[in-house]
């Protein structure tokens, strides 16, 4: 299969995930939990999160790096769900509704964070973050104080008594396994949720085809070097706005995935850490500031979660404690970002400085990345 | 007109029209205005000088210091140190400052190490290695060999707590140094005094000849080298200072808070004070003492007041919103700006 | 030929830079087929007539041009380098535009891809077509064999390449153009070896011989006139020469090249320098890696009290000469100061030496823009030195007095323009400024001092005043002085003895008053250094 000789052309060719997986064979050993029960929280895991890491590669290619600002098309996949829920419509309709629902606002908010990204160029990343942790404030104000009194709605199972704004958690029964029921089979015990793989599939598949159209070409050229595109004729601007659009919009896809699995919208909260997790799965895949592909993102995301699995086990039967397991999962999303963008940055200077050594123009080894 | 405007700068106009709306809601909702500012002196010199600390760093060019939590688990550490040795009051107060200092200048030495490396990327590897540090404290956290009963879970005994009250060791002994009451309006002298002072020390800081190498080196590496200054000893002196001040702040916040808090509190410590000093008029290549003191003026009295207000007028805490859009609006502006 | 249709004509071109002319009355025509040279010092106006040509924004955004282009016939108004290129212009840069990352077919195809139809194009967009990438290599390598250079793979990615091959692609893309009429080369053997310069000639004139119009910008005399059917020398905005190639010679359009009449600015006296003057600098075998202006090991000695000009064309390294000594720029080899070693890549050793320097980058280098009139006076002396503090309490700080003090005095000998001491430098005019950069300079007590561009982008009344400063403090204070400079004209003027620097090494060093023909010759590369080196002995 591609996909598996993908996953071990990128173990090989990059440390990180291979250290990685020996630390998670390590913990799955101490954690002594059956190969069956992980097997199957693997298998949810993946479904739930591979169309989130999937939908960082497309602005990695076109040189914006690591997508922070992608909880902007989680906000847009809830206000879809949040709006499907209050009109009660219930499994796989009320999934495509959501996603027709949050579309148009994923591609309105993409359009913002292009446009800022675009204001902020060798920045991106940090705009991007700060973009997602500003936009979760217009959420807030949206979803806590402008739900039943600006925007007029009444439902009290959706609505906190005071009569405005939402609930903190408001329960999914119209669209839980709306997508993932759809389509299943059970082997030996284990449930794989098809029609969820399947569209993970065609996700790849698109993004695959992507890459090699005229767009993913202007992508990737306009990622390599914006000075050169540019006297070629290429929009710059217009290159990187459509790739944050495109990559807002399979965020919010990604979003409806992950909830309508997990059942609960936790309204204020559920789109927080999207970023952060989904950028360390594709890192551990060995994927790297401005070079990140398919493999990595698949095979990231599973390292990462069988991580984020045996990491509690591991330290109650290591330390005595699981909340130290917990702690060091998060440890490991966030320094693996860390360690990520010092080595981006460090090379970066490396590069600078032994050009500047070799008497090379400057604008020579800007390229060489 | 225009000129006043431009001088002070739209977002204070907007921030510092807002206060007066807030401020005239208040006396209409006969809210105790009075206390309200009490409170709102307290909280400026209680963040006053985290929001210093962005100075040294935004002057050595490293930008706005995100990593700014190094500063605060130094400071953390002290507190710690202090209260296992069951010290209090103004002892007990400088003593965890002193070993919070101390513990902050190698580890700021070896964060400008690491931002001398990332040139370009100081803001992000800043954050992420302020995220990073604060989560893996939160393993030594739950290790760490303290044994005073005060600091320790009391059921299962296992890990420090996740807030560790302070009140009878340290907490307020700023705050209440010299405290006096002038019409209604309750002055936390000494806090106040303490923030000044550190204030008029960057502010001396800032014309002696490091003080001066530092800002150049900041606005300008090229000049600076050709002027015979050491760039990268000026950036890690910057991020050592900033880091240093993230520690005594801390322990200042912590001391008017009355809690040390542990865990994941210290994640997002970072923005507030980074908006503020935006807020001040500050850049992410200029600031000054009076940039940080306006800041931190002007945001922490917005936070104070627009809570009592915005309950008593549309009956819900909007506060922490207004804080989310407000901070980190002001840093997304001054991130997208073509000047920065 | 007069039969011979014309692909290019400029007519009456002008172009103003905030009201400094550079370009006056220019006419240019380019045949079918022919192969144009175009000649010029640094600052003669090439790169802005060749900017007008491409319609690059630069120009529109400084206020536009006047004159007319007509181009295949047709009027001609690009204000765009995308109109230019549809109409059918190539330029070839002087930096290679390539992405590394891509494959040689990628590069040459780049954002002219071939692309096949698809469903979901059909539905959408044509961006969303499919990627033809075996006729693109086709093309690619249809158009690599039309230069007949052997070793490249239109699959193999351009990382990595040797320059002289990513020279070669870059004018494959330009050729794979369909309807290329014509093509501009900016400087293209620079870059190339002997072997590789050879082959890329042969492949021009196969090119023309397709009917191509070729627009041929070199320093290299002799190159220009081997293959080019016509040259024009332009001088300061102004053609000065436009002849038939086989009517003329490399020494006369060197001397077209620079000749220029010394008139207008007043010359002052030079100081005499006594027969025997002690050497007080002496530089070996230094060798200097500035990006673009490389020095390949040059060995020199500087007299007590003179003014040592450095002169040649850009990207030959004389800038790098100064870099190098203040350790500003990576640097090798040997530099004595008054018999005392000083340690290249270390400013401060520099400065503490008694060495200060004005830096061609004036706003990037040379100036804290943002910061007041006085402290970009006093820093460099406060750092080195420790001049300007005071003590305060545990603390040294800025003595604001005697900086005041220091730059009222400044602002009166320079005759500096300013509201006051307080004002930002940024807004101050460039000659203003460039006042202000010696001035700090000076501030260090130099006992020799490094100048590099002191005239280059301030008006001519400026000009007139930071020349007179100079000899000035040459005179009066018996300051030496090394001056770099574009602008040979002046360098004639006050310097005692002037380097000319060619592909990074010295190419001559030549008296003030040799000849235009001499200075041309040196500068192009003509002349070696043995035969110049005469001069030195005849002094």
């Amino acid at each position: 299969m591609k996909v598996w000789r993908k996953i071990r052309e990128s173990l090989t060719s990059s440390p990180i995930p291979l250290v990685f997986g020996i630390l998670c064979l390590f913990g799955v050993v101490v954690s002594g939990k059956s190969w069956s029960f992980l097997l199957q929280e693997v298998v949810t895991r993946l479904a739930r999160n591979w169309i989130l890491v999937l939908s960082l590669l497309v602005p990695v290619s076109a040189g914006l790096g690591l997508n922070f600002s992608m909880v902007l098309g989680a906000m847009a996949a809830q206000t879809g769900i949040i709006v499907m829920t209050h009109l009660k419509v219930p499994g796989i309709l009320g999934f495509l509704g959501a996603f027709i629902v949050s579309f148009p606002i994923a591609v309105v908010l993409g359009f913002v964070a292009g446009n800022i990204m675009n204001k902020a160029k060798g920045r991106e990343m940090i705009a991007g973050m700060m973009l997602g942790f500003f936009m979760n404030g217009v959420y807030q104000l949206v979803f806590l104080f402008m739900v039943g009194t600006v925007i007029p709605m009444k439902n009290p199972d959706l609505m906190l008594p005071q009569g405005f704004g939402l609930r903190n958690t408001v329960e999914l029964k119209y669209m839980k396994y709306a997508l993932d029921n759809l389509l299943n089979v059970s082997l030996s015990g284990l449930v794989i949720p098809l029609a969820t793989f399947a569209l993970i599939g065609l996700v790849c598949l698109g993004l695959n085809r992507l890459y090699k159209t005229k767009l993913g070409q202007d992508f990737r050229a306009v990622g390599q070097d914006m000075h050169v595109a540019s006297v070629a004729g290429i929009d710059v601007n217009k290159t990187r706005l459509l790739a944050v659009v495109i990559a807002t919009v399979l965020a919010s896809l990604g979003q409806l995935v992950f909830l309508q699995n997990i059942g609960t919208l936790n309204t204020y909260n559920s789109h927080e850490q999207v970023a952060t997790f989904a950028i360390a799965s594709l890192l551990l895949g060995g994927a790297t500031v401005t070079r990140a592909t398919v493999g990595q993102a698949l095979a990231g995301t599973f390292l990462f979660h069988l991580l984020f699995i045996v990491s509690p086990y591991a330290g109650q039967s290591l330390m005595g404690s699981p909340q130290v397991g917990e702690y060091f999962r998060v440890f490991v999303a966030y320094g693996i970002i860390a360690a990520a963008l010092v080595v981006h940055a460090w090379e970066a200077h490396r590069r600078a400085l032994s050009a500047a050594k070799r008497g090379l123009p400057e604008g020579e080894t800007d390229r060489a990345g | 007109m225009r000129r006043l405007v431009e001088r002070v700068g739209v977002p204070r106009l907007l921030v510092g029209l807002f206060l007066l709306i807030l401020f005239a809601l208040a006396g209409l909702q006969r809210l105790p205005v009075k206390m309200l500012i009490s409170s709102a002196l307290v909280r400026i010199g209680m963040n006053g000088v985290l929001v210093l600390a962005m100075l040294p760093s935004i002057r050595a060019g490293l930008g706005l210091n995100f990593g700014l939590p190094l500063g605060v688990i130094s400071g953390i550490v002290g507190m710690l140190v202090s209260l296992e040795l069951r010290l209090s009051g103004l002892a007990g107060f400088f003593f965890a400052l002193l070993v919070g200092v101390l513990l902050s200048l190698p580890a700021g030495y070896v964060y400008g190490l690491l931002l001398n490396r990332v040139k370009g990327e100081e803001m992000m590897v800043g954050t992420y290695m302020g995220f990073s540090l604060v989560a893996g404290m939160c393993m030594f956290w739950l290790l760490a060999p303290f044994k005073n009963p005060e600091m320790i879970w009391v059921v299962g005994g296992k890990g420090l707590r996740v807030t560790i009250p302070i009140s009878h060791r340290f907490g307020g002994v700023l705050d209440n140094l010299g405290k006096f009451s002038i019409g209604g309006v309750e002055v936390p002298a000494g806090l106040l005094l303490f923030f000044a002072f550190l204030c008029v020390l960057v502010y001396l800081f800032s014309f002696t000849r490091t003080g001066m190498a530092m800002k150049a080196a900041g606005m300008n590496p090229a000049f600076a080298r050709a002027s015979g200054v050491n760039v990268e000893k000026m950036r890690i002196l910057g991020a050592t200072l900033s880091t240093v001040l993230g520690a005594v702040g801390i322990a200042v916040y912590a001391q008017s808070l009355g809690f040390v808090q542990l865990y994941l509190a210290p994640l997002m410590m970072a923005f507030p004070a980074v908006a503020a000093v935006l807020l001040g008029g500050a850049s992410t290549s200029r600031a000054t003492v009076f940039n940080a003191v306006a800041g931190v003026t002007l945001f922490q009295t917005l936070l104070t007041i627009s809570l009592p207000v915005t309950q008593s007028v549309i009956g819900g805490d909007i506060s922490e919103v207004a804080k989310l859009i407000i901070s980190n609006g002001m840093i997304l502006y001054a991130l997208t700006r073509k000047e920065a | 030929m007069p039969s011979v249709p014309v692909v290019l004509k400029m007519i009456g071109i002008t172009k103003e830079f905030y009201g400094n002319p550079v370009l006056k009355n220019v006419n240019l025509d380019v045949k079918q087929g022919e192969i144009h040279g175009l000649v010029g010092e640094n600052g003669a106006g090439k790169t802005t007539l060749m900017n007008i040509l491409f319609g690059m924004p630069v120009i529109q955004e400084t206020g536009g041009f006047s004159g007319r282009i007509v181009f295949d016939g047709k009027e001609f108004l690009p204000r765009e380098p995308r109109q230019a290129m549809a109409a059918g212009i190539g330029m070839v840069h002087q930096e290679f535009m390539l992405i590394p990352g891509f494959s040689v077919t990628e590069n040459i195809k780049l954002n002219r891809e071939i692309t096949k139809e698809n469903f979901l194009s059909r539905m959408f967009s044509r961006k969303l077509e499919t990627l033809d990438m075996t006729t693109m290599a086709a093309h690619s390598r249809k158009a690599i064999d039309a230069l007949a250079f052997e070793g490249i793979d239109e699959w193999a990615p351009v990382a990595g390449m040797p320059v002289g091959h990513k020279q070669f692609v870059e004018i494959a893309r330009e050729i794979d153009k369909e309807n290329v009429k014509l093509l501009v080369f900016d400087e293209p053997t620079a870059v190339l070896t002997e072997s590789e310069a050879a082959i890329l000639l042969d492949a021009l004139k196969r090119l023309a011989r397709r009917g191509i119009g070729i627009l041929f910008i070199s320093h290299r005399l002799d190159e220009v006139l081997a293959i080019c059917d016509r040259v024009t020398v332009l001088r300061d905005g102004e053609i000065v020469a436009e002849k038939k190639a086989g009517e003329t010679t490399v020494i006369e359009l060197a001397e077209r090249m620079v000749g220029r009449k010394v008139g207008g600015l007043r010359v002052p006296d030079r100081v005499k320098l006594p027969e025997t003057g002690e050497d007080v600098l002496v530089v070996e075998d230094l060798a200097v890696n500035m990006p673009g202006e490389r020095v390949r090991g040059v060995s020199f000695t500087v007299k007590r009290g003179e003014i040592l000009g450095i002169g040649g064309l850009a990207g030959h390294g004389k800038l790098g000469i100064a870099n190098g000594i203040m350790g500003l720029q990576p640097a090798s080899g040997s530099v004595r100061f008054l018999g005392r070693e000083i340690s290249l890549n270390d400013p401060v050793s520099a400065l503490r030496a008694g060495l200060a320097f004005v830096s061609e980058d004036r706003r990037n280098i040379g100036l804290l823009l943002d910061e007041a009139l006085e402290d970009n006076l006093a820093l460099t002396a406060m750092q080195v030195h420790g001049r300007f503090l005071r003590r305060v309490g545990p603390f040294t700080v800025r003595d604001p007095g005697s900086i005041r003090r220091y730059a009222l005095e400044t602002i009166k000998e320079f005759d500096i323009r300013t509201t006051g001491p307080r004002q930002i430098v940024r807004r101050l005019s460039g000659g203003n400024q460039q006042k202000v950069c010696i001035a700090r300079a000076i501030s260090l007590e130099p006992k020799l001092l490094l100048v590099s561009e002191p005239t280059r982008g301030i008006d001519v009344g400026a000009k007139q005043k930071v020349l007179e400063i100079l000899h000035r403090l040459n005179r009066e204070k018996g300051l030496t002085i090394i001056m770099t400079s574009s602008e040979l004209v002046e360098l004639r003027r006050i310097c005692h003895r002037i380097i000319i620097m060619y592909g990074g090494i010295i190419a001559g060093i030549l008296p003030p008053d040799a000849s235009d023909a001499e200075f041309g010759l040196t500068m192009s590369g003509e002349r070696s250094a043995e035969r110049s080196g005469e001069h030195e002995t005849t002094r």
